[in-house]
């Protein structure tokens, strides 16, 4: 029922993403309140219109309605409310924001953005990032990773392009370079915003193999529209590991641009 | 018909008009500086430990002049019992002493503003650091050119941290250090773009000398044209200095939130 | 000229107030452009911010052309904006992506501070809450003109950015920093010097009302007896007062930062444009939001408030009957008041929010909802039992309530943080929010235009083109924003200068989350939409400036034969209003009162003894 509701009446495109299921169940139930009151409502309303137009009733009463039906109406407003605050909203965003999965289960990735594109880094094959500091941050090393930490050395770094693992989750931290973008991937139900001086980490956990576009939710300049270019591929243990591979050592983090 | 309790307060309400605007107008102004407080608080609690400056302001000319507005204080206090006990010329006297004692702290401020604009720090090539007060620039200086030099009265130091904190270096001795442009990397004075704390300080301390003008020229137009309200209106103009009495007592409580907050902690 | 200006009477005197109530002609300037009557500055204020709000529905039509028909060229004007603006901005008559952003800033900007605020706040409040309460004028009358001046000046520097080399402000009406501080035109400059200006109109404003309110009510006039616009009004005013500061200090910080090149808003590290910027850092572009929606959020009922008051004078009207729950209507508005100040950080669900905080503001943010449901209940229930008289006024008054709750219903959805992690910066929050200022508010201030019109002029305005009016409106309102629910449903992004074409399955082949054709086609829908929405406002600006000298003349004082007290007033109110101040005998809305001879009992009109035992009512009985 809620399935054929988000995907027939609400039109909820593809997901794709196991932590996005309460999201559009969310979606779904406060739809639904919101449907029945205005139905409602509107059907109270226009037949009050009808009934007591001047024609039909030319004299008006002082009183109106006498009962107090409305306040009743208006505390399961406010209850249903409540529910769907305590009962999802609040569980669903403690998972998203607290319960973060181990970081050895999972594909961790930094992610910087810039006008106007995602700059990608992976821990490579020690699985260890190179330190970071703020200090070594120029406009070709948007990491400020230090040259001189070896686990940096393997460190591998693409352009608008995340690959993950199906079915494994994915934690990516996030932060921008220059203004504030927002990482929005629709299908596995994420947004995020990059924000410069801060690194804010966003997990998911892709579950159907393809190739999804990164959409820019923030505006951020004069081609915040045109911000398309990022990817994220999710594929199979087997590919990732065989694209990890051509990527090794292939970028250090002082070459591209 | 005319517009009603101008003068007289509403009976139910027990104040006139231009009272309710001015207490409503201040309570506008707390949330102004409300929000700048908060500013403070949130930059300074995100600045990165150790790099907050300490003891940069002069605390004596602070004291200086936190008392010659605390007198101000009672001055505006004095001159408005003066109307109301009508003695007019007690009042001029006491508005008088107001309008003096808020040029004298705008003097001092403006000298405080003047000493922080010719302190330069300076960043050299080998990664030392010159800071002092500007002395002189030899007539050829220039930077982008590379030539010529320019003398600070102040000091060189290895490390650019030990000049966060001058609380525990009050005597060092300070003397002439002239640097050449070519050494130099970068050179900046100690302007509100010279770090976070410094853009607090002239932005709050601004805005607050702002208002003591604007203070000013009220109790000046009081003092010297608007008396003419006095021979047709007393209770009007009584009313006119308390409201203005209000306002300033107002910018004073500003400022004895601001001194603590930006020459002490 | 002069005869046009005759249905407007100046103030007859000089603005001390010790009245010399010698009728000589002030003159056009003192009359018309430097008065001091609550009057006049009302009409001056109106007049402006419908010029206002027309500019900004200009800019929103080449935004929707530039939507509908990315990079080509504007038809007709096209080559206009390029003269003016430049190539740079404009190159052959197409709207560059730059300037398709200081449009939408601009839009926004516009609508709100300079269209919908001043229009609902202080042309309305000035022109009827003193005659509402029985005052003479407002508090402080000159207070009342240098807010009006402000509010200009901040209009014409808003409207100077244009020219200036760079173009308007580009970062949105919310300003983010870095961005607006990283765009490289003075434009921000100017817009937070305007903002400034209008900040300080609004508060002068504020001030204004809050003290006319508490102090100039007519004897009589107890609280409980102020009709609910004036409430209404009351809370609005105290929003503005205490809102509107942080957002002017927060307007100095980025000030500075744009000028005297600060970091408040700028962290340390910033890269913008391939090179470390310039900065010493240390500052936080959050700060900068928290400021801005402190203000934001209060600002968003700012608009609406003043709307519900008049749709609820207008419905008491035209239902012939008593306003159902009055009294909660009054605790709701003062509830609405209170809460908006701690619901602001919903903007920013997105920006790393702990669950704490979340929680926190998603519990207000719903509990906030719960007086605008006890409104609008109220509202509705009052038409059960009514007389009830379809009016251009009632019409689009009685749209508003749908209208209303369409926006106010789709505010649930992003009121919950996960489920905003979803529409964040969809269309489905333009959809959101225009639902309740667009055929909402503007509805509501349409609605006061027809109704408060003859009281001004002493004529009314035509009834059958404002029914033109109304069903235009009507249709092509929900024409154009209900297309954009279903744009934002599927993840179409707002402050997209090509209107998401980027993203959809034309452009991106292989990825498995495009937008669909379905989707991208119903731009040109609501562009059309949009155009026609444009001229079903002819008849009304027709009407509307025909209607002062030819409209039909009214009979009484009191044409809707209300019963708060703007209506007892001579037509044209005079200077001063009432010969003197009125006594008030009851509460505002006693419509239809049983036993009463008429059916409204005006609040200032003496307790009747026995009408009731006249032989026709006993007849009657
Ligand atoms: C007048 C303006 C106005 C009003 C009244 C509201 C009302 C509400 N708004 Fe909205 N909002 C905006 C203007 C407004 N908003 C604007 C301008 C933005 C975007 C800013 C930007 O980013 O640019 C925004 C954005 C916005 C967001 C941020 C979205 C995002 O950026 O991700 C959120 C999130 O919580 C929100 C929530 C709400 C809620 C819960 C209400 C509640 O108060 C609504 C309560 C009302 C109801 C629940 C309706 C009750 C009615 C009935 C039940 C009767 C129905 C009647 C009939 C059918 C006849 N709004
Ligand atoms: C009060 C606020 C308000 C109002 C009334 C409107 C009204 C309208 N808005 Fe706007 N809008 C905003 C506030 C408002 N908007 C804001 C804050 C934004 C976000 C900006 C940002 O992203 O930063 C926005 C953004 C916005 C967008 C998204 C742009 C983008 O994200 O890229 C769109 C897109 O269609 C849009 C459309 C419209 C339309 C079609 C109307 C129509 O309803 C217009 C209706 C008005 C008229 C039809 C004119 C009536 C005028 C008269 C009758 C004048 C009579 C004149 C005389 C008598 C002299 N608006
Ligand atoms: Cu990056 Cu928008
Ligand atoms: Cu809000």
């Amino acid at each position: 029922m809620t399935k054929w509701f988000a995907e027939k009446v609400l039109c909820l495109p593809e997901l794709a993403s196991s932590n996005g299921r309460a999201v559009d169940d969310l979606m779904v139930y406060v739809h639904w309140l919101m449907l029945a009151l205005f139905i409602g409502w509107i059907i109270y309303f226009v037949y009050a219109l009808y009934r007591f137009q001047a024609r039909r009733n030319p004299k008006a009463d002082y009183v109106g309605v006498r009962n107090h039906a409305s306040n009743y109406l208006e505390l399961t407003v406010a209850g249903i409310e409540a529910l769907l605050l305590i009962v999802i909203a609040v569980p669903v965003w403690s998972k998203n924001v607290d319960q973060f999965p181990p970081a050895d289960k999972s594909t961790v990735i930094q992610v910087v953005a810039q006008q106007f594109a995602w700059n990608v880094r992976y821990a490579g094959p020690d699985g260890m990032f190179g330190r970071q500091d703020m200090k070594f941050v120029t406009a070709d090393n948007v990491f400020g990773v230090d040259p001189s930490d070896p686990h940096g050395k393997d460190d591998i770094q693409t352009l608008n392009e995340i690959h993950v693992v199906v079915n494994k989750p994915v934690i990516i931290y996030l932060s921008s370079k220059d203004v504030i973008h927002s990482l929005k991937i629709i299908a596995m139900r994420v947004c995020q915003d990059a924000i410069p001086g801060l690194r804010i980490p966003v997990w998911f956990t892709p579950t159907k193999i393809g190739r999804y576009q990164i959409n820019c939710a923030q505006l951020c300049g004069g081609g915040h529209s045109a911000m398309t270019g990022g990817f994220l591929i999710v594929e199979s243990q087997a590919d990732f590991d065989k694209w990890l591979k051509s990527k090794s050592g292939a970028v250090s983090p002082s070459s591209f641009e | 018909m005319e517009i009603p309790y101008v003068v007289q307060p509403r009976p139910d309400t027990g104040i006139y008009n231009a009272k309710v605007g001015i207490w409503l107008f201040l309570a506008s102004e707390v949330m102004l500086f409300g929000a700048l407080f908060s500013a403070y608080v949130l930059l300074r609690v995100g600045a990165v430990p150790g790099e907050w400056p300490h003891g940069w302001l002069n605390v004596t000319l602070g004291t200086i002049n936190t008392l010659v507005l605390a007198l101000s204080a009672i001055t505006t206090l004095l001159a408005w019992v003066a109307c109301k006990t009508r003695q007019f010329d007690k009042f001029k006297f006491f508005h008088a002493c107001t309008l003096l004692l808020a040029l004298t702290f705008l003097c001092i401020k403006a000298y405080e503003y003047h000493d922080k604009w010719i302190h330069y720090e300076i960043k050299l090539n080998d990664g030392t650091f010159a800071d002092g007060h500007l002395v002189e620039k030899s007539p050829d200086f220039d930077l982008g050119k590379k030539t010529g030099t320019v003398t600070l009265h102040g000091r060189t130091v290895k490390d650019e941290t030990l000049l966060y904190d001058l609380r525990a270096q009050q005597n060092i001795e300070l003397r002439e250090v002239t640097v050449a442009a070519a050494d130099i990397k970068q050179m900046e004075n100690y302007g509100p773009w010279h770090n976070t704390y410094l853009a607090l300080y002239f932005t709050l301390t601004g805005l607050h000398a702002l208002h003591i003008l604007g203070g000013s020229i009220v109790i000046g137009f009081l003092w010297g044209p608007g008396r003419k309200l006095w021979k047709t209106d007393p209770d009007h103009f009584t009313n006119r200095i308390e409201v203005s009495g209000l306002f300033w007592h107002f910018v004073d409580l500003v400022w004895i939130f601001l001194f603590p907050v930006l020459y002490l902690m | 000229m002069a005869e046009f200006l005759d249905q407007f009477p100046p103030n007859h005197d000089d603005q001390h107030g010790h009245g010399s109530h010698a009728h000589h002609d002030p003159g056009f300037w003192r009359g018309y452009i430097f008065s001091t009557d609550h009057k006049i500055i009302g009409i001056q204020y109106g007049f402006t911010a419908l010029c206002f709000l027309l500019f900004g529905f200009f800019l929103i039509l080449l935004m929707r052309w530039q939507i509908a028909h990315p990079g080509a060229p504007v038809p007709f004007i096209g080559p206009l904006l390029e003269k003016t603006l430049g190539p740079t901005m404009a190159g052959h008559g197409a709207i560059s992506a730059d300037l398709y952003n200081s449009f939408g800033a601009m839009h926004g900007t516009i609508m709100i501070f300079l269209g919908v605020v001043p229009l609902a706040f202080a042309a309305f409040g000035n022109y009827v809450v003193p005659l509402m309460i029985g005052a003479p004028d407002m508090a402080f009358p000159r207070v009342n003109m240098a807010s009006y001046q402000a509010y200009v000046l901040g209009g014409i520097v808003m409207l100077v950015s244009f020219f200036i080399p760079g173009g308007a402000a580009q970062a949105g009406w919310t300003s983010y920093s870095p961005l607006a501080t990283s765009i490289p035109t003075h434009g921000q400059a100017f817009w937070l010097i305007g903002m400034v200006l209008l900040i300080t109109s609004s508060l002068l404003g504020a001030v204004n009302f809050i003290a006319t309110i508490i102090q100039l009510r007519a004897p009589g006039m107890t609280w409980m007896r102020l009709p609910f616009f004036v409430w209404a009004q009351f809370v609005t005013a105290f929003l503005l007062l205490l809102a509107f500061p942080p957002l002017e200090a927060a307007g100095v910080m980025q000030l500075m930062d744009n000028l005297a090149h600060t970091s408040f808003f700028l962290p340390t590290g910033l890269a913008v444009g391939g090179h470390l910027a310039h900065v010493s850092g240390g500052g936080s572009p959050l700060l900068w939001q928290h400021l801005f929606w402190f203000l934001g959020h209060p600002e968003v009922y700012v608009l609406i408030l003043p709307a519900m008051g008049i749709v609820c004078e207008i419905i008491a009207n035209n239902t012939r009957k008593p306003i159902w729950g009055y009294k909660s209507l009054v605790y709701s508005v003062l509830a609405i008041g209170f809460l908006s100040f701690i619901v602001w950080a919903h903007h920013m669900y997105l920006t790393g929010m702990g669950t704490k905080i979340a929680t926190f503001f998603q519990a207000t943010t719903l509990a906030i909802s719960i007086p605008s449901v006890i409104i609008l209940t109220c509202l509705l229930i009052s038409l059960w039992g009514g007389s009830i008289r379809f009016n251009t006024p009632m019409l689009f008054c009685l749209a508003f309530l749908p209208m209303f709750g369409i926006g106010g219903l789709t505010g649930l959805p992003l009121g919950l943080a996960p489920a905003d992690i979803y529409l964040h910066d969809t269309y489905y929050v333009i959809a959101h929010f225009h639902y309740v200022v667009a055929p909402g508010t503007i509805f509501a201030l349409f609605a006061g235009i027809y109704f408060w019109f003859p009281k001004m002029t002493g004529r009314t305005m035509n009834e059958f083109w404002g029914r033109v009016h109304f069903w235009g409106s009507f249709i092509f309102m929900n024409v154009v924003f209900m297309p954009m629910f279903a744009q934002g449903m599927e993840g179409m992004l707002r402050r997209m200068a090509d209107g998401g074409a980027n993203y959809s399955a034309a452009r991106v082949p292989g990825a498995l989350d495009t937008l669909p054709d379905s989707i991208m086609a119903l731009h040109t829908w609501i562009l059309w939409g949009a155009v026609a929405l444009g001229l079903s406002q002819i008849p009304f600006i027709i009407n509307l400036f025909w209607s002062i000298k030819h409209g039909e003349a009214v009979r009484s004082d009191n044409p809707w034969h209300s019963t708060t007290l703007e209506w007892q007033t001579p037509t044209p109110p005079p200077h001063g209003n009432f010969a003197r101040s009125p006594q008030i005998y009851r509460g505002p809305y006693e419509y239809s009162v049983p036993g009463h001879d008429t059916d409204f009992t005006p609040q200032n009109e003496p307790e009747i003894t026995q009408p009731a035992l006249t032989p026709v009512h006993a007849a009657g009985k």
